[in-house]
Formats: structure tokens, C-alpha cells, sequence
């Protein structure tokens, strides 16, 4: 390769490369460029609103704040209580909205929630074909794919194919089982507790279980990562 | 059960075998195409909601609906479906869109 460069009387080498570029280029606003015909509508409806005296924009901007605050964590708190309390579990799966009263966690009038327990025979998967039904508030704003066609389309269809380009492989004798969310209610999967988690603490617990785990497009896992962060926190406490 | 409270008896109960009405419907609707038409099992009457197909439209929605979970075996929803036949697909479907089997 050497003799190569050498002879040749153009320069391969490209570890100069950035120096063709400004390293400090303006950062593009996410709102440059004109706006869609979604954002024109919004903010006549906005500035009407609160021209009207319906709304202020002090409770638009809190309501978008409160929206915003909710993650995959609170679920994943949720998850964690059921797997190390048993009788939270069996209220959960009876009545969600109960349960997550008891962890002050209110889910509202819009719409109400169903869990779903993963177990050995039966894993869950959950979509929304219609539009893009998703438990915002215990799993934050849904992933970009959940609202794609794409999923929407073939989960339906073929659920252990899309499982599978997941990364999860339903062996044959677990039945799989969809949930469409077609109406007013959401879902929220119970993943089941993995192997090599006996004594963890209930924040151990749920710093494995991730947005995925809940929608049903991933299995928590104990990877040599989470489990010495484990190991760190237990010895801590 | 949750939702409004429930104005009319539920038609159906867990166990119920119901197929799908496959009619058309225009507008704002809850029944999704692929179901139109398939026969499933109720597993479970989840309360009585205001009728989306209503509420779209700026109407009460009221008197609520009934709205039950059906269950389906993946085969009879699609005929060429691949994996084991008792693979299940559940969805919410209200009342209106059910018919007895029998």
C-alpha cells in the first residue's frame, strides 16, 4: 500500500478531511424553512384559544411540559413493583388504573389501561393499526417506527417476522398474541422477570426494563453491564 | 369495566363466538378492515364508551357503547399466515360491529 500512495499522484489520506469544512457551521433551526400545513393549522389554533381566553399560554406550555416529563421510566417502575410484589401484580392485571393510583401515578379520562403478562406459553406484542394508540403517560412519546406504516402494517401479519428483526426469537409452543389497540383502551406489556435478577432491589430491577420490553419488541435481558451496575448498587446500599 | 356507565345490557359475554359485520362504514371508525367479515371469540366486556363514530363528528357520542375484547386464531384472520395456528390477534370492537354466530 505504501509504494502504492507514493506513486500515485493523488492524496488518499483522509484524515484531513474536516479541515474542508467550517467545524463551527451554523446549526440549522428546527424551524427554519416554511412551515406545513400541521404547524399553520396549530398555531391558529393556539393563538385563537388563547385570544379567546380559553387556554393561556402559560397551561398550553405546562400541558407540553407534563407530556415531555413522562419517560419509560415510570413503567418501568411500574413493571418492577409487580415483579417484587405479588399482590400489586394481581392488581395490576385486574384493574391498571387502581394499581397505578397506588404508585400516585393518574392516568387520566382519556382513555383507560390494560396490562398484559408476558408468561411462559404467550408473549405480547402491541400495535395500534388504526392511527397510533400508545400508554403516553407511562411510556413517554411512542418511538418513531411505532407510527410507521411499516410496523403498523405487519405485526398484524407476520409477528414473529417483525419480532425477529427485533432481535426476539418466540420459539415455537409460546403462542404469540397481538393486541390491537383499536379503541379506549391502551396497553402496556408485562415483560417477565429474567433469570439472575433474585435480590435485586425494585431500581435495579427497572433499570433493565426498557420502552421496548413493555411494547413487546424486547425481552429484558441481564447483560454483564446491567448486572454489575447491579452489583455496584447493591453493594452501595 | 370502566368507560360510562353502561346503558344496556351487553349483548355478548366472554365466550361468545361473534364475527365481525363486514360492512362499510364512512368516516372516523374503530373497526378495522382486516377484522370485517372474521369470526372470534369475546374474552372479556371492557365497559361502555361514548361511540367514536359520534364523537368525531362533534356529537355526544352518547348513549355509550359497549365494548368488548375478541380474541381471533392469527388462521382465520389471514389464510396464508405462517407461523403456529395458535398464534391470537385480540382487538377492542364495539357492539354495534358484532353479530351472533349462531
Amino acid at each position: 500500500m505504501a509504494s502504492h500512495d507514493h506513486d500515485h499522484p493523488h492524496d488518499h489520506d483522509h484524515d484531513d478531511h474536516d479541515h474542508h469544512h467550517d467545524p463551527h457551521a451554523p446549526q440549522k433551526d428546527h424551524d427554519s424553512g416554511p412551515a406545513d400545513p400541521h404547524e399553520v393549522l396549530e398555531q391558529a389554533l393556539r393563538e385563537l384559544l388563547i385570544e379567546k381566553g380559553v387556554l393561556t399560554a402559560g397551561e398550553i406550555n405546562a400541558q407540553v411540559d407534563f407530556m415531555d416529563t413522562r419517560s419509560p421510566a415510570l413503567g418501568a417502575n411500574v413493571v418492577a413493583r409487580a415483579w417484587t410484589d405479588a399482590r400489586f401484580k394481581q392488581r395490576l392485571l385486574a384493574d391498571t388504573r387502581v394499581a397505578l393510583a397506588e404508585m400516585d401515578i393518574d392516568i387520566g379520562s382519556l382513555a383507560d389501561f390494560r396490562t398484559v403478562e408476558n408468561t411462559p406459553e404467550t408473549h405480547n406484542v402491541v400495535v395500534c393499526t388504526l392511527c397510533s394508540c400508545y400508554p403516553k403517560l407511562l411510556l413517554g412519546i411512542p418511538p418513531a417506527w411505532y407510527k410507521s406504516t411499516a410496523y403498523r402494517g405487519r405485526v398484524v401479519v407476520d409477528p414473529r417476522g417483525v419480532l425477529d428483526e427485533f432481535g426476539v426469537k418466540v420459539p415455537d409452543g409460546v403462542d404469540v398474541r397481538v393486541h390491537d389497540s383499536t379503541a379506549d383502551l391502551r396497553y402496556i406489556v408485562l415483560p417477565m422477570r429474567p433469570p439472575g435478577t433474585d435480590g435485586w432491589s425494585e431500581k435495579k430491577l427497572a433499570s433493565i426494563v426498557t420502552r421496548d420490553t413493555m411494547i413487546g419488541t424486547a425481552i429484558p435481558k441481564v447483560t454483564e453491564k446491567t448486572a454489575a451496575r447491579a452489583a455496584r448498587g447493591k453493594s452501595a446500599s | 369495566m370502566s368507560g360510562e356507565p353502561v346503558h344496556s345490557a351487553p349483548r355478548f359475554k366472554p365466550g361468545d363466538a361473534v364475527r365481525i359485520d363486514d360492512r362499510a362504514a364512512h368516516g372516523h371508525c374503530r373497526t378495522p378492515w382486516y377484522l370485517r367479515g372474521k369470526t372470534g371469540v369475546v374474552t372479556e366486556v371492557q365497559g361502555a364508551f361514548r361511540d367514536p363514530e359520534r364523537l368525531a363528528y362533534h356529537r355526544s357520542g352518547l348513549p355509550p357503547q359497549v365494548l368488548y375484547k375478541v380474541r381471533f386464531a392469527q388462521p382465520d384472520i389471514w389464510k396464508t399466515y405462517s407461523g403456529p395456528s395458535t398464534d391470537q390477534l385480540e382487538a377492542d370492537i364495539y357492539e354495534p360491529w358484532l353479530q351472533s354466530t349462531t
